[in-house]
Parts: structure tokens; C-alpha cells; sequence
């Protein structure tokens, strides 16, 4: 569906080094990595936001209707939840169906400053279904939130990834556990500058628990 | 500091300009002369002037100067400013002239407009303009500057069209800056408008304050003025509060989240 191929910046201190990976529909990639290693910049590298990275070095087969959940809710504070959805190119109609899909029914015309955190959070991800998404990208979307809440996004997550198998998904996460929990494939980004180290199917334990161990323990670099 | 900032309860206006009006009354009966006329002369004479039609026809020859010039600094003033605040290269441009033209007194614009274009209309709506525009641009220009990046990414990638930008991202942001360039344009027009009646117009309440100045007529001068200054305020309670608590009902959510 999507073959990214990032060459890294031309100039300056490229946080970004040569990424190449293609991305199938149905994949549900956990994207792991030390903080602060370029996981947000690839992201960005991926939705067309970095100007710096070439836009050709990106090949799609057809262009991508991209969905991103950016770490802050990111709504125009100043409009309704169904405004903002319907900005994303969503009819009101639709609009009230995806806000529903995320357990919002009937907050279309809440301003999302009347949201708490994890409303507003699920908001946002109700505006990426707008788009009617090909690529999901999710940035630490369980990042500040309540065990419980943070778990029942998880679950929502699933479900929606579950109703869309077309639908492929990129999670930025520092936790191993969500994981487990959404993805079928792992990316661990670290160096400098930041390449993928690992790109693993999740069907194998034996990766996903050393590269859990490798989280827990940074030092040491256990496996093969 | 938020308590110095607001704007003092509604009480004191009544109480301390009845006391000022209270304070001229008693002054003006005290000293008996014709270049201070007591409270009671000067509603007289506006009274006399309204009756004639001579205050309504000058009123509505200096609003109508206002409300041009205040349009046309705005819309260009705005233009300026955004394109300023979002390209180094044009602020490098229109920097130095904004500097030049912020420091140069009103009166030498409105001289040199007189000057090379005559004593018409046009010049004297574009010598205000030309005084106006620097505020407006400078004052948007802060406002484009701090236009919030990442909702630019959000709008990049939901493929926002430039008017749904425009309308949704950018104006919102820029609306307190708009309403300060408005307030500080409302009462800086009015005023230049004025000095531009007097030298070079024959009507308007500028234009009438020259004749009143000629013959001392100290009544005529505080009656015209004093309309303006209701006017003015008219203006900002009738269009411009009204509009801000409308543009500012997001920050104030009327129920906490559920």
C-alpha cells in the first residue's frame, strides 16, 4: 500500500536516517523507540508535514487519505465537535455516526473545550475516521490518561481497527503492554540518526519479549 | 492585577461624570465668562444646533469620513500585517516603511496629501488611511506571528481548502488582535478626521470647530465635541461589545464537561 522510503534530511543534523519499510493494508504497527529518538518526526515525515524531507522520498501507489491523532486533541477550540469533523470532510450525518463510534453520541454540539481529556482525545480520533483513513496515525494516544480510561481506548482502538481491516495503523507508544494488546508488527526506531533497528511480526514471542526486555532494561541489548 | 486590568463597575461612571458636570457647573457660574459656558449653555446650543439640522448634516459628513477611512485601513492594514507576520521577506520590505510611517505626525500626511492632491475628498480620506494603516499592520502582524503551528500541521493534513483556513483556523486567532486594532482605530480616525476638516474641508464637525475657534464660541465647540465622543461610544456598545461577547462565547463554555 505504501513503500516509505525516507532518505534523512539533506542538510543540517538530520534527526532521521535512511527509513524504508512498506506498509501493507491490515498492518497495525506499534512503533517503539526511546524518547525523544525522531518517532513524532517520522510520523510527521509520513503525513507530509516535514518540509525538510523530501516529499518524493514518500511513494505511495495512490495518494493516501491519512488519519492522524496528534498528542494534543488539536480541535478548533472554537468550533463544535461536529464542525470539526465536518472541516475534516465528514457530513453532519456522518460526523454523528463517527462520534458515536467513539462513545460520543450526541456531543456534536459541545465545543471541545467542555471535554475532559480522554473525551477530547477520542474526539480527535473520531475527526481521523472523518477522513475515512487508509493509514491511522496514532501519537502516544494513551499518553497522560487514566489506567482506566487509557485502557478503554485501547479497547476502542482495537474495535475500530477490528470494523476497518483495510485500514492500516501506525502507533507511536512507549509501552510495551499496548503492544501486545493492538499491534501484528513492531518497529523500534533508535540510533542516531534514528533508523529502524527492528521491523518484526508480532506473531513471534520470542521478538516481541526481547524487545520488551530491551525496553525495560536499555543496556542490555539481549537478543540474537 | 486582574482586578487592575477589568474595567471598573458600572457605578462609578455615574457617579464620577454627574460630579465632573456637578464641579464645571459650579466653576463655570463662579467665573461668568463666555470662554467657559456653564453645562446648562452648551445643551442649549446643542439643542439649537439639532433643531437647525447644522449638527446632523456636519455628523453625518465626519461619520461617514470615519467609517470609510476605518474600512479601508482595515482592510489593508490586516492584509499588511498577515502577510508580515507570516514572511520574512516581507517584513524585511515593509518594516522600514512601518517605522517611517508610525513616526510621522499625522499632520505632515495630511499637508502633503492637501498639498498634491487638492482639497477633495480623496485626500483627505487617504491622508487617515495612510495614518491608520501602520497600526493595524503592526498590531496584526503580532496576532500572525502567534498563530498556532500546530494547528497549521492539523489543517495540512485534514486538507483544509485555504477559505476553510482562512475562516476556521486563521480568523479566530487573529479576532482579539483584530478587535484591538479596531478599538485603538475607532478612536485615532476619528480624531485625524477631524484635523483634516479643519484644514481642507467645508463640512464636518472639524470643519465646524475651525468657525467656532474663529469666533470663540466655546459652547458650539463643546457641543460638537461632545455629540462625537456619544457617538463614538455608541458605536462601541451598540457594535463592537456586542461582536466581541458573540467571537468569545467558546472561551467561556456555559457547562463544565460531563
Amino acid at each position: 500500500m505504501l513503500e516509505l522510503r525516507i532518505a534523512g534530511r539533506s542538510y543540517g543534523q538530520p534527526v532521521l536516517g535512511e527509513v524504508f519499510a512498506t506498509i501493507e493494508r491490515g498492518d497495525r504497527i506499534c512503533l517503539l523507540g526511546p524518547s525523544g529518538i525522531g518517532k513524532t518526526t517520522l510520523l510527521n515525515a509520513i503525513a507530509g508535514l516535514d518540509k525538510t524531507i523530501p516529499a518524493e522520498a514518500i511513494i505511495g501507489q495512490e495518494k493516501l487519505k491519512v488519519g492522524y491523532l496528534f498528542q494534543e486533541h488539536r480541535l478548533l477550540p472554537w468550533r463544535t465537535l461536529s464542525a470539526n469533523l465536518q472541516l475534516a470532510g465528514a457530513t453532519p450525518r456522518e460526523a454523528e455516526v463517527h462520534l458515536a463510534s467513539v462513545g460520543l453520541e450526541g456531543y456534536g454540539h459541545y465545543l471541545p473545550d467542555q471535554l475532559s481529556l480522554g473525551m477530547a482525545r477520542r474526539a480527535a480520533l473520531a475527526r481521523c475516521l472523518a477522513v475515512k483513513p487508509d493509514l491511522l496515525l496514532l501519537d502516544e494516544p494513551f499518553a497522560s490518561l487514566d489506567p482506566v480510561m487509557a485502557g478503554e481506548l485501547k479497547v476502542l482502538i482495537a474495535g475500530l481497527l477490528d470494523a476497518n481491516p483495510g485500514m492500516a495503523m501506525i502507533c507511536v507508544t512507549h509501552d510495551g503492554g499496548d503492544a501486545e494488546i493492538l499491534a501484528n508488527r513492531l518497529w523500534y526506531l533508535d540510533g542516531k540518526p534514528a533508523q529502524l533497528q527492528w521491523d518484526d511480526v508480532v506473531g513471534e514471542p520470542r521478538l516481541l519479549n526481547a524487545l520488551l526486555g530491551k525496553l525495560r532494561d536499555p543496556e542490555g541489548f539481549g537478543l540474537v | 492585577m486582574s482586578n487592575l486590568s477589568s474595567r471598573p463597575p458600572v457605578w462609578s461612571y455615574w457617579v464620577v461624570l454627574p460630579s465632573f458636570v456637578l464641579l464645571w457647573a459650579l466653576v463655570a457660574s463662579f467665573l461668568k465668562t463666555p470662554l467657559l459656558p456653564t453645562p446648562l449653555h452648551v445643551l442649549d446650543t446643542l439643542i439649537r444646533e439639532s433643531a437647525s439640522g447644522e449638527l446632523w448634516h456636519h455628523l453625518s459628513a465626519t461619520l461617514g469620513r470615519v467609517i470609510v477611512a476605518f474600512i479601508l485601513s482595515m482592510l489593508l492594514g490586516t492584509a499588511i500585517g498577515v502577510v508580515m507576520g507570516r514572511s520574512k521577506t516581507a517584513n524585511a520590505l515593509f518594516d522600514p516603511m512601518l517605522v517611517l510611517l508610525l513616526n510621522l505626525p499625522a499632520l505632515v500626511t495630511i499637508i502633503l496629501m492637501y498639498v498634491w492632491f487638492g482639497l477633495v475628498e480623496v485626500a483627505a480620506v487617504m491622508a487617515v488611511v495612510i495614518n491608520k494603516v501602520p497600526n493595524v499592520a503592526v498590531t496584526v502582524r503580532e496576532g500572525a506571528r502567534s498563530l498556532d503551528y500546530r494547528l497549521e500541521e492539523m489543517a495540512t493534513v485534514y486538507d483544509f481548502t485555504r477559505w476553510q483556513r482562512f475562516r476556521d483556523v486563521w480568523v479566530p486567532q487573529l479576532f482579539p488582535y483584530l478587535m484591538a486594532a479596531t478599538r485603538g482605530g475607532l478612536a485615532l480616525i476619528w480624531k485625524i478626521v477631524l484635523v483634516v476638516e479643519l484644514l481642507g474641508r467645508s463640512d464636518g464637525i472639524g470643519f465646524q470647530l475651525h468657525l467656532a475657534f474663529q469666533i470663540f464660541d466655546v459652547a458650539a465647540i463643546l457641543a460638537y465635541s461632545l455629540t462625537f465622543i456619544a457617538v463614538v461610544q455608541l458605536i462601541e456598545l451598540i457594535i463592537l461589545q456586542p461582536l466581541e461577547h458573540r467571537s468569545s462565547r467558546w472561551r467561556q463554555p456555559e457547562a463544565t464537561h460531563a
